[in-house]
């Protein structure tokens, strides 16, 4: 999930933050070559299909664990919510809690064991086999498309990014990170890919780990800091989870914790988690259905770490930077008419603030590595459902496993290509371009309703399951446009508070509010319909639902193992860790 | 995945974590005696050098133990 805010950034803004020495220079150098290095070293190990786009299907639960989060870690996500932490204070952590961790556990307890069993590919792969060919196509289709798209919105604001921080050439950016990425996932494909999510796993830990570290010994500690924050916000509540939530006013955010619960927390999330092949891919290709189960709750606890280095850093940015700097970050707006700081470089400037020589390249290369984990992340996706869904129904049915290879490898290097095109076109039309990252969301949402009543409810039917995508993201859409119309304009940049009213109950509704409330509506809207219309027309036989709906599907045991092995026994444990960490910081 | 006699992914990391170790270690001592120019909050605590000697350390215990003529299970 990315921030819209900053993707804000696509205005030109002058000086630098950052300026980098001969050492920061050459350790951004050997990761690059590292990760180049990784590629042309896997490609001999990625000749047939199953091992290009599915890594052989053997790693391990780690492995798996690790590049299913570092896939999502990207650099924009690390930005963007140290940003909205800054602005909206600890709320922001719920992306990392009640907007990831239940999701996460569902997909690992309750969806992983279909995935896994019916051998697909990829998630329209499942559609094909539950709903029918209409399906998978509309998935298919629809996800390679927005993949590249967003990859090149991505892109382009990276590069911006890095142009505002280091000063660097925006063409420079784009081409060299993109060209790199696209010659280690076409050369080793998705194992390729995973192998350097590990290391850039790593490198985003280790280089961004120090800011927390350092800004709480600054603070003097942690209650400090909160006694700091608290002394600079007086009357605001900046500090707490759940206990501003009791109305939409009573927090920045301007959301009630209905919207925060089901929005992010039910649609948002196991949209996101449970159901976008980016994610999923990297748990799939486990080398057994444990491994998977196991590799997916290692990616929960991981992630609900991410507060640690995304959070943390916005809330020291709130107690330190004003305290002992006497900057204080405005909106996006705000600084580009006025040349202060925004919310968007809190990051940055922590990362200023205490990384020295050295440090300071390995704080810039863990930006760069989230970039690139991201980015490979869309691309192998991208290169599987292609190849898999699109190419091989659509375009050629019948030929031999070299030839889908080959096409992987060329889909990935095209695909980046069309990324790049998209990131020179958010340049001119970057107020539309920033806003599809928020149908991305619309479209993944109806996904995981078509997914999870195919897989829960057997009396779903094939026309039921098309049927109500479909209209699931139609709706989408149309709330979208709903939201953004004006009685004499319909403007991409503006909301609409009375249209706002009526899909987030409340006109104060901030933008990722609205987007919780759109979400909700659209699963409701896409489970009715599927609902409906799979009530009227004739579902498929019990004989050709084994093995892809719960009931009809065998689940199998794996094999002896030790106790602590047990999936259920973590997700448990992970559970009840979540819980503590909500009521602590309630 | 590490079969076929594929080096493992640890061993790329250790490798990696060894020498940005050596690298910020390095330019951590180069400090105490010449110091940057650009001065940084909590500078005197010295970061760079535990953090690259933390680093070093633990590239060292991956690219030893995950080392490919080991051959050990990953």
């Amino acid at each position: 999930m990315i921030s819209d805010s900053i993707l804000a950034v696509a205005a030109p803004v002058p000086s630098r933050l950052l300026s980098l020495s001969a050492v920061d220079l050459l350790i951004v150098t050997i990761y690059f070559v590292m990760v180049l290095g990784i590629g042309v070293y896997l490609k001999k190990y990625t000749s047939t299909g199953e091992e290009f786009f599915m890594a052989g299907r053997k790693m391990t639960a780690w492995i798996a664990g690790l590049s299913f989060i570092s896939a999502n870690l990207s650099s924009l996500e690390t930005m963007g919510w140290s940003a909205m932490s800054y602005q909206y204070g600890m709320l922001g952590a719920h992306a990392y809690l009640i907007g990831a961790i239940p999701a996460i556990l569902f997909l690992a307890v309750v969806m992983m064991p279909f995935y896994y069993i019916c051998k697909t590919h990829s998630v329209p792969g499942y559609l094909k086999l539950r709903y029918g060919e209409s399906s998978r196509c509309l998935a298919g289709i629809s996800f390679s498309l927005m993949t590249v798209l967003v990859s090149g919105v991505n892109m382009f604001a990276m590069a911006k990014v890095m142009q505002i921080i280091l000063g660097w050439n925006i063409h420079f950016s784009i081409w060299v990170s993109s060209i790199t990425v696209a010659i280690y996932v076409a050369l080793g494909g998705l194992l390729s890919a995973v192998f350097n999510e590990v290391v850039q796993f790593f490198l985003i830990w280790l280089g961004s780990l120090l800011i927390p570290i350092l800004g709480i010994i600054e603070a003097g500690g942690w209650k400090q800091m909160i006694a700091s924050i608290n002394a600079q916000h007086p009357g605001e509540n900046f500090t707490s989870l759940w206990a501003n939530m009791g109305s939409a006013a009573d927090n920045p955010m301007g959301v009630h914790w209905t919207g925060m619960v089901f929005g992010l927390g039910l649609a948002i999330s196991f949209g996101y988690w449970c159901t976008d092949f980016l994610q999923v891919q990297r748990v799939m290709a486990a080398k057994n259905l444990r491994a998977a189960q196991n590799g997916t709750i290692i990616g929960a606890a991981l992630k609900m770490m991410v507060p640690l280095i995304v959070t943390v850093p916005g809330l020291l940015g709130l107690a330190v930077l004003s305290q002992k700097s006497g900057i204080v970050l405005v909106p996006e707006s705000v600084a580009q008419a006025t040349g202060q700081h925004s919310y968007n470089e809190v990051l940055p400037l922590m990362m200023a603030r205490y990384l020295g020589p050295g440090l300071l390249g390995l704080g810039v290369t863990s930006m760069i590595a989230g970039f690139m984990s991201g980015m490979a992340g869309n691309v192998s996706a991208f290169a599987t459902v292609w190849t898999y869904d699109v190419y091989r129904p659509l375009m050629n049915r019948s030929a031999r496993d070299s030839h889908y290879v080959s096409m992987g490898r060329w889909s990935s290097l095209v695909g980046v290509f069309v990324a790049i095109g998209t990131a020179y076109a958010a340049m001119l039309f970057s107020n539309i371009l920033v806003y599809l990252q928020v149908l991305v969301m619309f479209f993944i949402v109806p996904l995981f309703g078509a997914v999870v009543l195919g897989m829960l409810w057997k009396r779903a039917s094939p026309a039921g399951g098309f049927w109500g995508f479909l209209v699931g993201i139609l709706s989408s859409i149309s709330m979208w446009v709903w939201i953004h119309l004006f009685p004499d304009r319909f403007d991409a940049t503006a909301i609409n508070p009375e249209h706002v009213r009526q899909i987030a109950f409340s006109p104060l509704a901030k933008d990722m509010a609205v987007n919780m409330y759109s979400a909700l509506w659209s699963l409701l809207i896409c489970s009715g319909v599927l609902v409906i219309v799979s009530l009227c027309t004739r579902p498929k036989p019990d004989s050709e639902l084994k093995d892809l709906v719960y009931g009809l599907t065998p689940l199998p045991e794996g094999g002896p193992s030790r106790w602590y092995d047990n999936p259920k026994l973590w997700a448990c444990a992970v559970g009840i860790a979540l819980l503590a960490v909500n009521i602590i910081f309630w | 995945m590490e079969e076929h006699h594929q080096i493992p992914i640890w061993f790329f990391i250790g490798i990696l974590l060894t020498v940005y170790g050596v690298l910020i270690l390095g330019s951590g001592i180069y400090g105490l005696f010449r110091p940057p120019e650009r001065e940084v909050a909590l500078g005197y605590l010295h970061a760079d050098i535990w953090w690259g000697a933390l680093l070093l350390v633990l590239g060292l215990v991956y690219a030893s133990k995950f080392r490919p003529d080991r051959g050990q299970p990953r």
